[in-house]
């Protein structure tokens, strides 16, 4: 029960952040990407301001065996940049750039994005469903060829 | 880089109130700040990598359904706390999506199936990946960032529109 309440406090704040960073709103995001236009260097201070904390904590989850609830904290993971992280990445910042949300703006802005809003998120979790289906096969058509 | 010698990206700004262009960044540097020590509270607290890609989206394929209940109340306060805390912004909030239908589909699916089968978005591989030094979240950032670089110069300036 308890860690139900700590993930709706870690969410809302999550979602506070994006809200007050100005990332739910597509066309600052659109700004950074865009270096040949008007460039706008809010998102670098975002990330940078999100990195920081998440330094320090990785520093101290590496001295700690469990979390305060008693999870073990997550494993660091492989180092080998595969088909599936390079092809996935590039396909999500098409996405991305094309209409400036990503998963968590687009959760955080659901009570005001309108009908936009709505249809950018159920077609992401259109993408969700079909996902696993897609890779197993998109790796095979790759090996095909390969 | 903000210019130390131009007022309008100073204190000036600041004490005259201006929500304007020159402030964003203060607020975006809070906004990571909040956005950051989120994380750090969800993996000190719960022991879970806060990536919005991932959360939802073992809820959506269920390959996260043994901890449904934790997922669900991360995307709860995701969408409701900003829900609650807009009525109190001055300046009008607006996610100033285009209106071009066919284009939010084809970012949705590319977001969702990309995200899926690159185990992570912008929370996960930039904030989370980035800041333990990850080799996976360090290139996943500059895929994606190069694509969605690609996509805005394709969209914006041959095709002048979205």
């Amino acid at each position: 029960m308890l860690r139900n309440l700590t993930a709706f406090i870690a969410g809302g704040l999550f979602g506070a952040g994006l809200l007050v960073s100005g990332m739910t709103d597509t066309t600052k995001v659109q700004g950074w990407l865009d270096i040949f236009g008007d460039w706008d260097p809010t998102l670098a201070f975002v990330l940078g301001g999100a990195i920081l904390p998440m330094i320090v904590a990785w520093n101290v989850a590496a001295r700690r065996a469990r979390s305060v609830l008693g999870s073990p904290l997550p494993e660091k993971p492989g180092s080998q940049i595969d088909r599936n992280l390079m092809i996935g990445s590039l396909m999500f910042g098409a996405g991305w750039g094309l209409v400036g949300l990503c998963p968590g703006p687009a959760m955080a802005s659901i009570s005001w994005g309108g009908v936009g809003g709505a249809v950018f998120l159920l077609s992401m979790f259109a993408g969700m469903y079909v996902a696993p289906a897609f890779k197993i096969r998109f790796n095979r058509m790759a090996e095909a060829i390969s | 880089m903000p210019d130390p010698d131009n007022n309008e990206a100073g204190p000036v700004a600041m004490q005259t109130g201006n929500t304007d262009m020159p402030m964003d960044w203060i607020w975006g540097l809070v906004g990571g700040l909040m956005i950051g020590s989120a994380a750090a509270f969800y993996l000190l607290v719960n022991g879970r990598v806060m990536g919005a890609s991932g959360i939802v989206g073992g809820l959506v394929d269920r390959t996260g359904w043994s901890t449904w209940t934790e997922r669900l109340t991360f995307v709860a306060g995701l969408a409701l706390v900003p829900a609650v805390l807009k009525p109190f912004f001055e300046a009008p909030v607006s996610t100033n999506i285009t209106d071009n239908v066919p284009a939010i589909v084809l970012a949705g699916l590319l977001v969702g199936v990309g995200t899926r089968m690159a185990n992570g978005c912008t929370s996960g591989h930039g904030v989370c990946g980035i800041s333990r030094f990850s080799l996976r979240g360090i290139a996943a950032t500059i895929f994606y960032l190069f694509a969605g670089g690609l996509a805005v110069i394709v969209f914006r300036h041959l095709f002048g529109s979205i």
